[in-house]
């Protein structure tokens, strides 16, 4: 794909969600840098689209190249395969192991929105740590859609069972509570 | 309660009571929680979205008091009727034009309404007439509480609640005042205030919401940043800042009573008389009347109409409330005259024998 602004291949794609429709850009290094260092449009502090090409605008001004950056964007996240491109692209993450698997990445952005990184307020009464755990569910469910998918029914039963034996633990240990 | 009633009641963010009620329409805070074993919204299968709402169904469902909940599945529910949540602020437009399972409970006199599967697979949100976070923080936490004893939170040691979007993450919530501001308009002093607003990371948005125009002299501040600082640290930012805000407005009006009161009783009076007679009348008109109409009752240049008589006609009138009231579905061109209908039957019958004295 080439660049909307010139005839060099277009190795940067942004997706800009501010003013109405989100609107497609594909636009080369040299552009994309110019186009990021512009002030947005959309003057709301710490909006979302701003905040990643704030962060995009850092890396780039670090050094790292757009093939570096596009090897970091292949990166999955083990739990529920979104790619940290697809985030980039969607602004909206996949699933709360993101914040952990993505954790190098986020924290530069979160600190751009919040200006801080640790959280201060409420907290639940159901320990993070049960919160963490439970997030291997989702894994779990992902990979026995997969298998059910692939006709491998021996394996999909195999996932239901331990499913199952998650969430059922998952209830005693919420009980006794 | 069915859906249908809600047109007939006022709502509570309408009620136009409370304190600083005459700029303050009405405090709202959020809270954005997600499930800890399922993935977030935008990344659920069909099969999850079933999941999450029947899990949070029941978790609502619990809550004290829920008989007083309607609760709707909104993929029975048709495009009008979703169409008058979103006016009456009960849901938001994205949740609206969402596909797969989703809902929303909300409670008879609709000060607190609970959004499932919208961005974040739970959104709950408390509304109070006029100038009073403190009382919608109380009971937001404890509606927060009731159902985190069903269910198990996304939560993260050091970053806190988890959120599809990383503008949300941390306290998950979201302050924010509505606020009636024409003086500020008029006098072209309101870019100056937002300006300044956004130095201390408060965000501006009109009457519904992230990309929504300035509807009627409406705006809404709210708290930009949601990690790093605890819930009542963001509550009293935005509960300071607000007062200051309404100064400023109360002084632009002090301003245009002293200095150009022919003027604004002028526009104040043919605002009234446009609304009182139009054959029709667009919903962006009407909202830009009204304002004046409004700000001309809390000045007392208009006596004979009450502030919770234009607050209706503010929700009345828009598309989805006017084609309820009437009982018929109407294109835009049908709408504007039914509209203008319903504004003069309203306003003559209002004032009715007094409007002899003007």
């Amino acid at each position: 794909m080439k660049c909307q602004r010139c005839d060099r291949p277009a190795t940067f794609h942004i997706t800009e969600l501010t003013g109405g429709k989100p609107q497609e850009l594909h636009l080369c290094e040299e552009h994309a840098r110019e186009y990021l260092s512009q002030p947005s449009q959309d003057s709301s502090v710490g909006s979302m689209a701003q905040a990643l090409a704030q962060h995009a605008a850092q890396q780039m001004a670090l050094g790292q190249t757009a093939e570096e950056l596009a090897q970091l964007d292949q990166q999955l996240c083990p739990v529920c395969g979104i790619s940290f491109y697809e985030f980039r692209s969607q602004g909206r993450l996949g699933c709360p192991h993101d914040y952990v698997c993505f954790q190098q990445r986020l924290e530069p952005l979160l600190l751009n929105i919040h200006g801080a990184v640790e959280h201060t307020g409420k907290t639940p009464t159901r320990s993070p740590a049960a919160s963490l755990r439970r997030t291997q569910l989702i894994r779990l469910r992902r990979e026995m859609k997969e298998a059910i998918d692939e006709e491998n029914y021996e394996r999909a039963s195999r996932l239901r069972d331990e499913i199952q034996r998650i969430e059922q633990e998952g209830q005693k240990t919420e009980q006794t509570k | 309660m069915e859906l249908n009633d809600l047109t007939r009641n006022r709502g509570e963010w309408l009620r136009g009571s409370g304190p600083e009620c005459d700029i303050v329409i009405s405090s709202r805070i959020r809270l954005a929680r997600n499930l800890a074993d399922f993935p977030f919204v935008s990344r659920a299968s069909e099969s999850d979205l079933v999941q999450i709402e029947k899990a949070l169904k029941e978790a609502v469902l619990g809550i004290q008091g829920s008989a007083n909940l309607l609760y709707l599945d909104l993929e029975t529910v048709n495009e009008l009727d979703r169409q008058l949540l979103v006016e009456r602020h009960l849901i938001s437009r994205e949740h609206a034009e969402r596909r797969g399972a989703r809902a929303v409970a909300v409670e008879a006199s609709e000060r607190f309404s609970l959004m499932i599967n919208e961005e974040d697979h739970l959104r709950i949100q408390v509304m109070q007439s006029g100038l009073d976070l403190q009382a919608a923080w109380h009971q937001i936490n404890a509606l927060d509480d009731f159902i985190e004893r069903k269910v198990t939170y996304a939560y993260h040691e050091r970053l806190g609640y988890l959120t599809a979007c990383p503008t949300n993450v941390g306290t998950g919530m979201r302050v924010s005042v509505m606020l009636h501001l024409p003086a500020l308009v008029m006098t072209r002093q309101i870019d100056k205030v937002f300006r300044s607003l956004q130095k201390i990371s408060l965000a501006v948005r009109g009457l519904y919401g992230e990309g929504s125009q300035a509807m009627g002299d409406f705006y809404q501040i709210s708290n930009q940043i949601t990690l790093g600082r605890s819930e009542q640290d963001l509550i009293k930012q935005v509960g300071e800042i607000v007062p200051k805000i309404i100064g400023y407005e109360r002084q632009a009006r002090d301003f245009l009573v002293r200095e150009s009161h022919k003027n604004l009783h002028d526009r104040v009076s043919r605002a009234y008389g446009i609304l009182r007679t139009a054959q029709t009348i667009s919903s962006e008109e009407t909202m830009h009347l009204l304002s004046s109409v409004r700000m001309g009752v809390n000045l007392g240049l208009i006596e004979d109409l009450e502030i919770p008589t234009v607050n209706d006609l503010f929700i009345q009138t828009q598309p989805a409330h006017l084609q309820k009231i009437s009982g018929v579905e109407l294109e835009t061109a049908d709408r504007d005259i039914e509209r203008a209908r319903f504004l003069r039957r309203h306003l003559n019958k209002e004032n009715g024998e007094k409007s002899a004295r003007n």
